[in-house]
């Protein structure tokens, strides 16, 4: 290894082993129980490449993103260079201490004081009690709680939790470091500030290896990316060449595709084979803005040629709460389809919904009879959008919808 | 950040499988010393949260559990413990049990307990139980402190026996973290453990010479009770360099000491090859 390489990765997988086995034993009697009735039995196993074969460099001083799909085996990776789990296969070498956060305020108590959570905190984090000492007074001041060090933090806002958490992470001193995601959370002002510390350690010659969702915050951050998928590295290299690349291989994901799925009811006369959602530009996506109009794409198979069918999408949450019917009927239209695949498009004007994941199910009917009916067929998301262009966005407990509103004095009216 | 210094030449870390048993890695323990003292306050600051009587329960506590002992054996049965008053004896006999039976309960429940960071944090997790044993020998010494009071009020005098004391306190710490140990590598996988422990140790406190001397055992007998509960060895010696009871006979002695050493060692051993595991399964 290189003296200017940090972190190095070298053909590293890991498996879990998943027991396809309703009745692997839970409790010890069990275990012994069944050691002894059969003790040559294996249960039946498979093996899960939660990462395979991943190889790739970090240089030091470099901020590295990891980018990659739910499940695409990035919070294990971190987990392996983190020490809290062993890779199957492979090899690591770190050059220097690991800092990990992947989460913010881990082993942070409800009971203890803030003050008491700092040095808590800190020594789970991996820092001496000399350290934390040092670095106190910094610690306090970005949290801004300075009022609050004597009480429990149980007593705290959920914002100023955070920003303490936030604020003891961001003084570990370590040459390499692992975050996971941390950056959201807190209110937008916060958040600034801490990807401005994250800026900063970069410029201090550290190492950073950092995960993140939000694409706009690693192309200001990072200078290259790994994508990861399906455990496998796929890309390697420049940030907004990754950022590309795992969009586009998105694009696969993109559809809700609908054609084995066994849970639908209905003659089958006719099949949504899959659902999309196209937007204002026409292509793809899964993520729209509020008040962006778009357009949801039914592809269905019929079997014959069929009159006066007609074809609903139900929006709702994810808990099943039904937001809207957009039913082609109250309309009133129909469509005659002839044997064969097609599409059918519904228009949309724009969902006056906050920034949450969504679901769709589908329905094709007609002459009072139901021709198929698939429940979730497709989730999405409106995505945070700054729609008032202020910087303000609200929140989940703001209510569910966002309407186009104006507030101005109008004097003496009544 | 001010006062940024890091080390030109910072240390290399391999990170590999490992496979088999491992050895306990001593300095890794020591680089992380700090977290163990963190971890020890914290448990010793919220164990008395939310009390009345608060830290009052340190001395309370084995006081209440003396008097009790004394009540049943010592006045309702009349247990005679030679020369020694005896709530004395039962005191020391408490003193010693407690330091045993803390340290292993708390070493037991201290992966499950601390799931939370094990899933989160890597630090060598031997840190959990051995953060518990400080707690515990925390209030091992608020105990002691009582015993010089007592012996004071009880006017006993020490003798050379009391340059001893340390080794029975080490080796009831190695039987007690050695099957804490093993009784958290277990809890991981199968919870059993937390039930059966429970149940277990107020069992062992009647069947370890706590409120009797083993001398009250007919003689016969007396060979088998050392030798089938090691802890007979270990309490009643270290009640010897107390108070002048009857020491324990030296061969049951190295007996003991022998399995609290091998208990120990196997402990630590099974413990590092469940940690692998640890953060999967939790």
């Amino acid at each position: 290894m290189s003296s200017d390489l940090a972190i190095s990765i070298k053909d590293v997988s890991k498996t879990f082993i998943i027991r396809h086995d309703r009745t692997a034993p839970t409790t010890l009697g069990e275990a012994v129980s069944r050691r002894v009735r059969h003790p040559f039995a294996r249960s039946e196993r498979e093996q899960f490449w939660a990462l395979k074969d991943v190889s790739f460099d970090v240089e030091r001083g470099e901020v590295l993103a990891l980018i990659g799909s739910n499940g695409a085996g990035k919070s294990t990776l971190l987990k392996i260079l983190s020490r809290i789990t062993e890779m199957t296969e492979g090899e690591v070498s770190l050059q220097g201490r690991v800092g990990s956060l992947l989460e913010v305020g881990t082993g942070f108590h409800q009971e203890l004081t803030g003050k008491e959570n700092i040095f808590l905190n800190g020594a789970i984090l991996g820092m001496t009690r000399a350290e934390i000492r040092e670095q106190f007074d910094a610690i306090v001041e970005f949290s801004g709680v300075e009022r609050f060090l004597d009480t429990p933090v149980k007593h705290y806002s959920s914002g100023m939790y955070v920003r303490l958490a936030f604020a003891v992470a961001a003084h570990l001193k370590s040459e390499i470091l692992i975050v996971d995601e941390v950056l959201a959370v807190g209110d937008q002002e916060f958040q600034r500030k801490c990807l401005g510390k994250m800026g900063d350690v970069a410029t201090e010659g550290r190492t950073v290896l950092l995960v993140s969702h939000n694409m706009a915050a690693i192309q200001s951050l990072c200078s290259r990316a790994v994508v990861l998928r399906a455990g496998r590295l796929v890309f390697a290299g420049g940030v907004d060449k990754a950022v590309a690349e795992y969009s586009s291989r998105e694009g696969a994901e993109l559809v809700g595709d609908l054609q084995n799925r066994r849970d639908r009811s209905g003659s089958g006369q006719i099949r949504c084979l899959s659902l999309a959602i196209r937007n204002a530009s026409g292509s793809l996506t899964r993520s729209i803005r509020p008040q962006e109009p778009f357009e949801i794409l039914v592809n269905y198979e019929a079997r014959t040629a069929l009159r006066d069918v007609v074809v609903a999408i139900d929006l709702e949450l994810l808990d099943g709460t039904k937001l809207s019917s957009l039913y082609s009927e109250f309309r009133n239209e129909a469509f005659s389809l002839t044997a064969g695949s097609g599409s059918l498009s519904c228009k949309v004007a724009g969902l006056p919904l906050k920034p949450d994941t969504y679901s769709l199910s589908v329905f094709l009917g007609g002459n009072h009879a139901i021709h198929d009916y698939v429940t979730r067929a497709m989730s999405f998301e409106v995505a945070p959008t700054d729609v008032f262009g202020t910087g303000r966005l609200p929140d989940r407990s703001q209510g569910a919808m966002i309407l186009d509103y104006r507030w101005t004095d109008v004097g003496r009216v009544a | 950040m001010k006062n940024m210094e890091i080390a030109p030449v910072a240390a290399r870390t391999v990170l590999r499988p490992t496979r088999g048993w491992v050895a306990i890695d001593f300095r890794e323990l020591i680089r992380f010393k700090d977290l163990l003292f963190q971890l020890a306050s914290r448990d010793v600051k919220l164990r008395y949260k939310q009390t009345l009587l608060g830290v009052a329960w340190v001395v309370l506590q084995p006081v209440l559990a003396a008097g009790l002992l004394t009540f049943a054996f010592g006045i309702v049965a009349g247990l005679k413990t030679e020369q020694t008053p005896y709530f004395l004896f039962s005191f020391a006999g408490l003193a010693a049990w407690n330091l045993f039976s803390w340290t292993l309960n708390k070493a037991s429940l201290s992966m499950v307990g601390n799931a939370y960071l094990v899933s989160k944090v890597y630090f060598p997790r031997l840190i959990l139980p051995l953060s518990g044993t400080i707690s515990s020998l925390l209030d091992f010494g608020v105990s002691m402190g009582l015993m010089v009071v007592l012996m004071v009020v009880y006017g006993v005098h020490p003798g050379f026996a009391l340059l001893v004391l340390p080794i029975w306190i080490c080796l009831l710490l190695c039987m007690s973290l050695g099957i804490g140990f093993i009784a958290a590598a277990l809890t991981v996988s199968y919870r059993d453990v937390q039930y059966i422990l429970p149940i277990l140790i107020p069992f062992m406190l009647y069947a370890s010479p706590v409120a009797y001397p083993v001398s009250h055992l007919p003689a016969r007998y007396q060979r088998v009770f050392f030798l089938v509960n090691p802890l007979a060895g270990l309490i009643e010696g270290f009640r010897w360099s107390l108070l002048h009871t009857t020491p324990p006979p030296l061969r049951y002695v190295a007996w003991s000491a022998a399995l609290a050493l091998t208990a120990f060692v196997l402990g630590a051993a099974v413990f590092r090859r469940a940690e692998r595991k640890v953060a999967d399964v939790i």
